[in-house]
C-alpha cells in the first residue's frame, strides 16, 4: 500500500493560498512569473515558499541565483532552506543539476516523496513552478494538492495559445479555480491572448512586455526586483493575487 | 531526522486505512523498508514508537513488524539487473545520501553497469510502504 499520500494534506495544512503557476508550452515565463512572484510577495512581507516542479529541466534556482546545493537540514522531515527570505525547495538539491532522466512513475513517486517529507510550516502563499503541459506532474499536482489555484501564463503567440487552452480546457473542466491568465513577452498592441481567453469565460489579468534587459538580471534577485519586467507584473501581483 | 516525516506517513496512513475498514483497533502493521532510501532503522523505530503515544486509542496495542527488501534494478536498454550492492561503488557519499532522500535519483547518479545507459527502472526496493495491517471490528 502507497504509504505517503495520506500526510501530504497535513504537510500543506498550514498554507495559507497555494497557486501553480502553469502553462501549456514551454518558454513562456513560467518559471520567472513564479520565481519573481515569490519574491515579490516576500518583499511585501508574507511567508512565502516556491517549489520548483520542473523535475526534467528545474530552472527557479537559476532565476533566484541558487548555486549551492547543499542538502536541506532535517527536523522530522527536511526543512526549505531560506533563499532571499523565501522557503525554496527544487531536485537540484539532490541531483546537482546534473541531466535528470526520469519517467512517468519516477516523476509521480518524487513528487509524492517531496510532498511527504517536507515541512513548510506556515506560510501566507506557496507557489509552485510547474513544467510545461498537462502530463504527470500537473496531473499530480491536481490530485495531490486538492486546494492549488492556477495561474496560467502565456506568450502572445498562436502556437502557445494552442497549447495553453488546452491545459486551460483541462482546468475547466475539472471545474477548478483559475486565477487568470498573464500574458508574457508582450511586443505590440495585439487583443488576440486578450479575446481568446475572454471567449472561454477565463480572466486575462494583463500583460507583462518584453524586457531586452531581463537576462541581465537572471540570477540576481536585487536587480529583477528593479526590472521592468518586475515593474508591469507588480500591477498584476497588486489587482489580483 | 527524515525517518520520522515517514514514519508519520505510515501511521497516518495505516490510521485512515483503518477508519476506512471500520477496524475498532489496530494490531498489526508490517512495513516495507525497501533499501535505496537507507532508513536508519533505530531512528524509524523510535519515531514510529514515540508517534504511536500520540495517536489514541486505536494504535494503542499495535504491533510493529519491518520487512526490509533488497533493491533491483532493470535496464530498459540491455536488460540487466543489478542492486544498490553493485551501484555502492559507482556513487560518491553525497551522491548516496541524495538516494537516501529520493531514491529515483539513482537514474542521476549512475548508469546501467553494463551498457551505461541512463533509461533504467527501480523494480525493487525503492522505499516505504504498508504491506499489511491487521485489526479487529
Amino acid at each position: 500500500m502507497e504509504a505517503r499520500i495520506d500526510i501530504i494534506e497535513k504537510r500543506l495544512s498550514k498554507i495559507k493560498r497555494i497557486i501553480s503557476v502553469a502553462s501549456g508550452k514551454g518558454g513562456v515565463g513560467k518559471s520567472l512569473v513564479a520565481s519573481t512572484l515569490a519574491l515579490n510577495l516576500s518583499k511585501k512581507g508574507h511567508k512565502v515558499g516556491l517549489l520548483d516542479l520542473d523535475l526534467y529541466g528545474p530552472s527557479s534556482h537559476i532565476i533566484l541565483g541558487v548555486k549551492d546545493y547543499k542538502f536541506p537540514e532535517e527536523e522530522k522531515g527536511i526543512i526549505p532552506p531560506k533563499v532571499d527570505g523565501i522557503n525554496f525547495i527544487s531536485i537540484v538539491y539532490y541531483t546537482e543539476d546534473k541531466p535528470s532522466p526520469f519517467r512517468g512513475v519516477d516523476i509521480s513517486n518524487i513528487i509524492i516523496e517531496i510532498l511527504a517529507i517536507t515541512q513548510w510550516g506556515e506560510l501566507d502563499y506557496l507557489i509552485i513552478d510547474m513544467p510545461p503541459g498537462i502530463g504527470d506532474e500537473t496531473l499530480d499536482v491536481i490530485r495531490l494538492i486538492k486546494k492549488s489555484e492556477f495561474l496560467v501564463v502565456t506568450t502572445p503567440s498562436k502556437v502557445s495559445m494552442g497549447a495553453v487552452n488546452k491545459l486551460l480546457i483541462i482546468l475547466k473542466e475539472l471545474k477548478l479555480p483559475v486565477i487568470g491568465i498573464i500574458e508574457n513577452m508582450k511586443m505590440k498592441s495585439s487583443k488576440f491572448v486578450f479575446e481568446s481567453v475572454s471567449e472561454m469565460g477565463l480572466t486575462y489579468l494583463g500583460a507583462i512586455n518584453f524586457d531586452h534587459d531581463l537576462e541581465e538580471a537572471i540570477g540576481n534577485t536585487k536587480k529583477l526586483f528593479e526590472s521592468d519586467f518586475m515593474k508591469d507584473f507588480d500591477k498584476i501581483i497588486r489587482k489580483n493575487i | 531526522m527524515h525517518e520520522w516525516a515517514l514514519a508519520e506517513s505510515i501511521l497516518t496512513t495505516a490510521v485512515n486505512a483503518a477508519d476506512k475498514e471500520k477496524l475498532k483497533n489496530i494490531k498489526e502493521i508490517v512495513i516495507g523498508l525497501g533499501e535505496l532510501q537507507q532508513v536508519e532503522q533505530d531512528i524509524f523505530k523510535f519515531a514510529l514508537g514515540e508517534l504511536i503515544k500520540d495517536q489514541g486509542e486505536k494504535l494503542k496495542d499495535v504491533k510493529i513488524k519491518i520487512k526490509s527488501e533488497k533493491s533491483n534494478f532493470v535496464c530498459n536498454n540491455c536488460q540487466n539487473h543489478w542492486s544498490f550492492d553493485d551501484l555502492k561503488n559507482a556513487i560518491n557519499e553525497d551522491e548516496s545520501e541524495a538516494i537516501h532522500f529520493i531514491p529515483e535519483v539513482a537514474l542521476v547518479h549512475s548508469r546501467c553497469p553494463k551498457c551505461g545507459s541512463p533509461d533504467f527502472e527501480i523494480t525493487k526496493g525503492r522505499g516505504v510502504s504498508i504491506l499489511s495491517i491487521k485489526g479487529e471490528k
